[in-house]
């Protein structure tokens, strides 16, 4: 090894090279290899979503034509939304961290089917290079939006049908993921690692995973239907020979709206790691958030009409769907309050992944509040396809799960690394990220109540100064997310070294040496203390 | 697979079955959309459905639920004998399996030449001119059957390779997780076949 600092870091661990290079990596079936080729191919695809999202704010700096052609936006905005969703955020923190850290905070040597792992990783860049194909050749890059919302997905000339196949490949790849992850967590927990010890980042990766193998389902054959509608003119979503287009909107969130709890459960899990380590106290309330996490997967199951309230739909249904959707802010708040109550009395220290923990909860909870406004059919009406539901969007999705990711990276890096970024930089760079963000969804949320439409290419002169205030909030943001980027970057090549418990975490991946080892338990671990026994002893080292 | 995997290979019976029967959930969920689609749009146009379905050949449809109740029969036997040690009957077995799929693909193909011949298919223009709710109905059949005829096609070449695996005796009666989990697979083919059958065929 050429790098003069590894000496710093005694064993590489299983980062250790094994002989054939690339090749022990991209066939590795060890599940922290393939969880950090998750997270290599994963921000890939974040920057590449984010290139394309600060391209759109660009061209709203100003109305009319700024930097790209109308044709051009409607490709930008579809594809910033089918990375994002099926390339980052669906896969982000389960993919990467659950694969990383699931097999050890239960105490185990791998998933249950490492080979079925792999082929979702396969599987997940099968469906990347598909996606990313879509972009050329053809009738140009798809521009329906990443809901594909018939009649026009069927009847655009761009290669839309390219990218819902690709969500259909990345589908399955999810599916997989889920199978594994339920099934290594009945059945490969550690002796002692009863329900009641598991890590809650555990829980809502559980959580997560049954609706991973439930929705997705429903994606894969609606999609289907779509392709099928074009190649064959089937007819069974086309009005003109007895089909119903609104039947797509049902089937389609019947999975998506229960894929954003896939998304921000995970997050909310990372969170609930973070906040009892840095405040030195066990998590408030074990059972009540891990049972909010599975009651989340229920209750988001079956709100999906909120999406359809100007859709036509019976003023019955909007009725019940806009119940259901309050429902779920109940769990959603316990976990809220669970975790401030986690924090009262504790030894609170600011550390980078906290402050991204602790922004999640603000930002999340902004997020959670707007949704409300949405969930109310009254108020939905006004505020339906405007810039408002993308700000809440945004809120909860990057806000909440976005930051819980950078929060997450920031937590485990010297775990999986075994060094250690600087910290003054990792917080600057937070509070570059955490002014950014707000500058830009917030204006985002005025500018939607004052009437500005989404997805608009174009609007009227009023909305200017507002569209320049997100637009400079966007590049404030990126800043920060760079900074963050190159300063773990600088952190992998030479910081300096982590030792094994560098935040003093009782779960089980802090018993073991960083970077982590090879093989995670040469012995069986026997566990007798809970995730969070702060009162226990032990002290950081 | 790689010389980085230091982890011994644990076979655990539970947990592939826990796991296939997960599979075997999002299978369901997968075929559930369409019978969602059909739901709907019977209560829309009962009537229609109930022309379209009477012009379906009842006799194929019941020889081809014979047929893959069989499969299903002779796949569980297959599995009792494997079981018992008596290889060479679960490998015949899995063959009688693979025969059963394979001849309710030939049925399905001969019944779906006869409506194709009578210009019976996905936006074909005799079609086109009949009732919404009948064309809703074989856009549905089509799709659906066409969906269960895969997964049997799946099923039948899964069943074929677990057979030489028995052959080659690495499926045997201490492992032969494999051919349970195929067989499970098998079963579902067959159960969904169990809930076409009456929505399409005997609809009247």
């Amino acid at each position: 090894m050429s790098d003069p600092i590894a000496s710093a870091v005694p064993d590489r661990g299983f980062l250790t090279p094994t002989g054939n290079g690339l090749l022990d990596w991209i066939f590795s079936t060890d599940h922290k290899r393939i969880g950090l080729l998750y997270m290599y191919a994963v921000l890939t695809f974040f920057l590449v979503g984010v290139a394309l999202g600060v391209t759109i704010r660009l061209e709203l700096i100003a109305p009319g034509r700024t930097i790209v052609s109308a044709q051009t936006y409607n490709a930008l905005f579809t594809l910033h939304g089918v990375i994002m969703i099926f390339l980052f955020i669906i896969p982000g923190i389960p993919a990467i961290f659950g694969n990383l850290f699931l097999p050890i905070q239960i105490g185990a040597n791998d998933v249950a089917f490492p080979r079925l792992n792999l082929l979702s990783w396969w599987l997940y860049i099968g469906g990347a290079a598909i996606a990313l194909s879509s972009l050329f050749g053809g009738g140009g890059p798809p521009d329906t939006g990443w809901t594909f919302y018939v009649p026009f997905s069927v009847k655009t000339t761009t290669n839309a049908p390219l990218a819902v196949f690709a969500a259909f490949v990345l589908g399955f790849s999810s599916i997989l993921t889920g199978v594994n992850f339920i099934t290594t967590v009945h059945r490969l927990r550690a002796d002692g690692m009863t329900w009641g010890r598991l890590p809650l980042f555990i829980w809502s990766l559980y959580s997560t995973a049954w609706v991973q193998v439930l929705a997705t389902p429903i994606l894969a054959i609606t999609l289907t239907l779509v392709l099928l509608e074009r190649l064959l003119g089937v007819g069974l979503l086309d009005p003109t020979k007895g089909g119903d287009p609104v039947m797509f909107q049902h089937l389609f969130w019947i999975y998506s709206h229960p894929a954003v709890y896939i998304m921000i459960l995970p997050g909310m899990g990372v969170v609930t790691e973070i906040i009892p380590v840095f405040a030195r106290k066990p998590v408030f309330g074990y059972w009540a958030i891990a049972f909010s996490s599975i009651a989340i997967a229920a209750a988001g199951s079956l709100v999906w009409g909120h999406h359809m309230f100007v859709s036509g739909m019976s003023d019955m249904a909007v009725l019940v769907f806009s119940l259901l959707t309050f429902i779920v802010a109940i769990p959603s708040a316990v976990k809220v309050f669970n975790w401030v109550a986690t924090l009262y009395k504790g030894s609170v220290s600011l550390d980078p992944p906290m402050l991204f923990a602790l922004s999640f909860i603000f930002l999340f909870s902004l997020g959670g509040l707007t949704g409300l406004v949405l969930g109310s059919a009254a108020t939905d009406v006004h505020v339906h396809d405007t810039d408002f539901v993308v700000g809440h969007f945004h809120y909860v999705m990057f806000g909440g799960t976005g930051f819980a990711f950078f929060g997450a990276m920031h937590y485990w890096f010297p775990k999986i690394f075994g060094r250690l970024y600087n910290k003054k930089v990792a917080t600057f760079a937070w509070g570059l990220m955490f002014a950014g963000f707000n500058i830009l969804y917030f204006t985002m949320m005025i500018l939607g109540l004052r009437g500005m439409p989404r997805r608009y290419y174009d609007y009227l002169p009023e909305y200017t100064n507002l569209n320049v205030v997100a637009t400079v909030g966007s590049w404030i943001l990126v800043a920060g997310m760079l900074l963050a980027f190159i300063n773990l970057l600088r952190g992998v090549r030479s910081g300096p070294p982590a030792g094994n418990n560098p935040w003093g975490g009782r779960t089980l991946e802090w018993t073991l040496s960083s970077p982590l080892p090879a093989e995670n338990f040469p012995t069986p671990p026997v566990i007798d203390h809970g995730p969070y026994d702060f009162d226990a002893g032990e002290s950081p080292s | 697979m790689n010389g980085h995997d230091p982890h011994p290979v644990h076979k655990d019976y539970a947990g592939a079955k826990l796991g296939m029967w997960l599979f075997l959930y999002t299978e369901i969920l997968l075929f559930g959309g369409l019978f969602v689609l059909y739901s709907v749009y019977l209560a829309r146009y009962p009537g229609e459905f109930a022309v379209a379905s009477g012009e379906l050949n009842i006799v194929l449809g019941t020889i081809n639920t014979v047929i893959l109740l069989t499969g299903s029969l002779l796949v569980a036997i297959s599995v009792s004998a494997i079981q018992r040690g008596n290889a060479k009957l679960a490998q015949w077995m899995l063959w009688g399996g693979v025969l059963s799929g394979v001849l309710f693909l030939v049925n399905k193909y001969i019944e779906w030449s006869t409506e194709i011949h009578h210009g019976i298919y996905p936006n074909s223009p005799i079609l086109l001119e009949r009732a919404h709710g009948e064309i809703v109905f074989f856009g549905l059949y089509f799709v659906t059957l066409g969906l269960h005829g895969l997964h049997v096609l799946i099923g039948s070449i899964l069943l074929a390779i677990v057979a030489v695996w028995v052959r080659n005796g690495s499926i045997h009666r201490d492992d032969y997780v494999f051919l349970e989990n195929s067989g499970l697979y098998w079963h579902l083919v067959d159960l969904i076949w169990i809930f076409i059958f009456p929505l399409y065929y005997l609809l009247l």
